[in-house]
């Protein structure tokens, strides 16, 4: 696996589209912080970038990754290597590679700005570790989105209808849930259904640090005890975490059975 | 050396290999397997190397089972049929990639040599053209040196110096002892190299043989001519083939 | 030449040293600890302590009871003063007095620290107040002032009372650099009072920060309101207020920063909303208040108004959400800001909907909010938004 992984990412970190990537986020977070007014708004737009574009683009670039690298992966099964092995290798080596554009990309302007001195370092962390994660979540469901489907289109569709889902369509169900049901006790209901997606664990991570302020003021007894204890922060990270974990046993599944 | 026993496979409601049985033992041989597209042919050779995982039957290599297995695999090369690789590798990167990956000692400088690859090794794979990638693949295939040879078109895309290369390395391999599969469209390559043929057709193995038993059996001059017999005689009995075209075309 | 009292001295006695007193005389108390029950002074004499001598009311008593003009209390720590659900009882009360001075003492665990009923002209400085106030009911004020005039409340730290400093029917008093924190209802609390100022207090953690309430002309100037954190809690209360006047003043991190209802002719200028749940929320009957060169900057809401806008202006603030740009090159953007979202409103109705603050469904719908407004009030907007943060 070591192998597979360290090609895979050498391939990976050298394409355009990583540079790309890290052009983009290099441009932007330079732009952000030479422009604003100040850090802290620098990292909610940021925050912004994060929670849509990275899942968007580990989405775009896992199922073009699986479908362009598909010949090369017949080869690679034709070595005596584990299946698990290869595919674990890949997915890493996807997750990693992204995962180094953005930490420099974001990280370095931040670094050069002598901002790792200043009091929104944790902000900030909360912020690439979210960034990550989600990367990583969303290249997997899209490695494995690949590998379900022969038909590129169709795989294709599914990725990026699997996006649009967690990025905007199921925070408008939420919403509307919310309001047709507001006479009625909610704030578990509102609280657990934004577990079930990674976007929202993410953003809710991201809003403990930086708008604790909004958050203490909801009056439920549930909200409280979720966000004014470890409570709510390590409970989301678990679920992040599990979400990462689906998609890779998927893939490890799908990729046991599969024929090539 | 390589045994398959009852071979089933479908996808779906297709059924591709329909209870094959196969032995190949002899070593420094060279078998063609022949068929039109959707014959199984592929199936086949990816069962052997566990890409394709068969519904019933069992595939021995050199008297073990594949199920399930890995390792087995060190004792095969493989030649796949579309040479695509990580883009932004170069050549010389991607051979080592592949020698790092088997701890096999491996003779790529003797290839890369007699495939003219030299000018190349430093390029990215992305910018080659789809000759120079084949000559890439069959690098990769013959560089571990293994006991067993499974090549999937091997002639796709060569010019003519590399082909005739490629025949001498194939033949050197031979001598050398090597059981080798091979599947073609071009049945000059197979009259010309093949020891033996086996025809599947429809999952089914339509006759395996010597090139010349099949020649003789249709009282053609050609190999090409003779399966285009097959088929054809196919179609008489009452089975409906469009694949004759294509397969000799 | 000042009266000695020590445990030791031939005046061992506080009770005593004040009876022996004449009208200013001075006391010198040293270190020790004294337990006399109530102490009235009803001469005016200065009591001096040196190397804070202790006097310990035993839960009991009132500690100091001032009944003379011109006394002063200065270097003493005070504990255990008494407490009583009855009636008010304080570690020091000024009743009906003018011209006392209270200066340097340390309060430890009374209801009421300090308790200025019908006083006026004094000066509460330098005093460290430290209760330990549970909740609301069982529990009194840091300084307590009753229909009193002129203080001067000046550099105290009061800790965990119910209200840090509170004021009822007192007027033209000046409360400076004090820091108020952790009391559990507020760090300064105004009830009827008029013509007040405070400036340079630093309110912290407070169930809320300050509430002004039925007052006018107050000023509130350089204060600094933070983590006033909690269900509907808010760093500032302005409600049935009048002609008051607010600048250079810092909120940061509160859930709310200014919360108004029936608020009146009042000036916002150049404070800083930093980080906040809220920073304005607008509510019934709010008149004539005009916000200039504040800044807000990374508020999770800037503005809810749920009320309909009485000639009320917020031209030439700074908003870090402003999306415009400044072709003129004046300064302003050319392109009004609109500080109230969709969001504010959804979540007033559905609280819960909280859990989608930031969410880029949410983006969206401002956005569609932002370009035709259906549901916010249209006539909240800044028309001159400022593009660089003014220095607050």
């Amino acid at each position: 696996m070591k192998k597979i992984f360290q090609y895979t990412l050498f391939d990976l970190i050298r394409s355009r589209w990583s540079l790309f990537y890290l052009g983009f986020f290099l441009l932007l977070t330079i732009v952000l912080l030479s422009f604003s007014g100040g850090v802290s708004k620098v990292i909610i737009s940021l925050m912004n970038v994060v929670l849509i574009l990275c899942p968007l683009i580990a989405t775009m670039f896992g199922v073009m990754y699986a479908y362009n690298s598909r010949e090369f992966t017949e080869l690679l099964l034709a070595q005596p290597i584990r299946r698990t092995s290869i595919f674990g290798g890949q997915y890493l080596g996807l997750g990693v590679s992204q995962s180094l554009s953005l930490l420099i990309g974001i990280g370095g302007p931040f670094l050069f700005y002598g901002l790792f001195r200043s009091g929104e370092i944790w902000n900030f962390s909360i912020l690439l570790v979210n960034g990550v994660l989600l990367t990583f979540i969303f290249s997997g469901l899209a490695f494995l989105i690949a590998l379900r489907n022969e038909n590129r289109i169709r795989g294709f569709g599914l990725a990026i209808l699997s996006w649009l889902f967690f990025a905007v369509i199921y925070d408008g169900i939420l919403l509307l849930t919310l309001v047709l049901f507001r006479e009625y006790p909610i704030e578990s209901l509102a609280l657990g259904l934004s577990l079930f997606n990674p976007i929202d664990l993410s953003r809710i991570l991201i809003l403990l640090k930086l708008d604790i302020s909004a958050l203490m003021g909801y009056t439920g007894a549930v909200f409280q005890r979720f966000l004014g204890s470890g409570l709510g922060m390590s409970l989301a990270l678990g679920m992040l975490l599990l979400w990462i974990g689906l998609p890779a046993l998927g893939i490890r599944w799908v990729a046991l059975r599969k024929d090539f | 050396m390589i045994s398959i026993e009852q071979l089933y496979k479908s996808y779906g409601k297709l059924e591709v290999l329909k209870g094959i049985s196969l032995e190949f033992d002899t070593p420094g041989r060279i078998s063609a397997i022949l068929g039109p597209n959707g014959s199984g042919k592929t199936t086949l050779m990816k069962s052997i190397l566990g890409m394709v995982l068969p519904d019933k039957g069992d595939i021995k290599v050199d008297g073990k089972s594949v199920k399930g297995q890995w390792a087995y695999r060190k004792r095969i090369d493989y030649l796949p049929q579309i040479a695509r690789f990580p883009e932004n590798l170069r050549v010389r990167e991607l051979i080592a990639f592949l020698h790092d990956l088997r701890h096999s000692d491996t003779r790529e400088k003797e290839l890369i040599e007699r495939f003219g690859l030299e000018p190349h090794l430093d390029k990215k794979l992305g910018n080659l053209s789809g000759g120079t990638k084949q000559k890439v693949n069959l690098v990769l295939a013959f560089m571990y040196d293994s006991p067993m040879l499974i090549l999937d078109e091997p002639t796709s895309g060569l010019d003519p110096i590399a082909l005739l290369r490629l025949k001498d390395l194939i033949l050197e391999e031979k001598s050398r002892g090597k059981l080798i599969l091979i599947t073609t469209h071009i049945m000059n390559f197979v009259e010309e190299m093949a020891d033996e043929i086996v025809f599947l057709l429809e999952g089914n193995i339509y006759f395996r043989g010597k090139t010349e038993e099949l020649k003789t059996r249709f009282h053609e001059p050609s190999l090409e001519r003779a399966i285009a017999r097959v088929l054809g005689e196919k179609k008489i009995n009452g089975h409906s083939f469009k694949l004759v075209n294509e397969l000799v075309s | 030449m000042a009266i000695e009292v020590c445990p030791t001295c031939p005046v061992s006695s506080i009770v005593q040293a004040v009876e022996m007193a004449e009208p200013g005389e001075e006391i010198v108390v040293r270190g020790g600890t004294y337990r006399e029950g109530n102490i009235a002074i009803k001469k005016s004499i200065q009591l001096r302590g040196v190397d804070f001598p202790v006097v310990d009311g035993e839960n009991q008593y009132e500690i100091f009871t001032i009944q003379a003009p011109g006394v002063t209390i200065e270097g003493f720590r005070l504990i255990n003063a008494g407490k009583s659900t009855l009636v008010d009882m304080a570690a020091i009360r000024v009743d009906h007095q003018r011209h006392f001075s209270i200066c340097g003492n340390e309060i430890q665990n009374a209801q009421f620290a300090i308790y200025l009923a019908y006083a006026t002209d004094g000066i509460v400085e330098d005093n460290f107040l430290e209760g330990e106030a549970q909740d609301e009911i069982s529990s009194g004020n840091g300084v307590h002032c009753w229909y009193a005039r002129r203080l001067f409340i000046a550099n105290n730290t009061i800790l965990r009372h119910r209200d840090g400093i509170y004021l009822e029917f007192t007027d033209s008093s000046r409360i400076i650099g004090n820091w108020s924190e952790h009391n559990v209802r507020y760090g300064l609390h105004f009830m009827f009072s008029n013509n007040d100022v405070y400036n340079d207090n630093t309110f912290l953690n407070n169930g809320a920060g300050v509430a002004v309430m039925f007052s006018k002309k107050i000023g509130m100037y350089r204060n600094r309101f933070e983590r006033n954190w909690g269900t509907a809690s808010y760093a500032l209360l302005l409600k049935e207020i009048y002609d008051a006047d607010l600048q250079h003043n810092l909120f940061i991190s509160n859930t709310i920063g200014i919360l108004m209802e029936g608020a009146t002719r009042i000036e916002y200028k150049n404070n800083l909303f930093l980080s906040n749940g809220w920073a304005i929320q607008m509510t019934g009957g709010c008149i004539d208040n005009h916000f200039t060169e504040n800044a807000f900057v990374s508020n999770s809401q800037d503005m809810v108004v749920n009320s309909s806008v009485n000639n009320n202006t917020f031209d030439g603030n700074y908003w870090s959400e402003y999306a415009g740009y400044d072709l003129d090159r004046d300064g302003f953007g050319d392109v009004p800001h609109r500080p109230v979202k969709l969001f504010s409103y959804i979540t007033s109705q559905t609280p819960e909907a909280i859990v989608l603050l930031r969410s880029f469904f949410v983006d969206l719908l401002n956005f569609a909010e932002k370009v035709s407004p259906v549901l916010t009030p249209a006539n909240v907007l800044d028309n001159k938004p400022l593009l660089q943060q003014p220095t607050t």
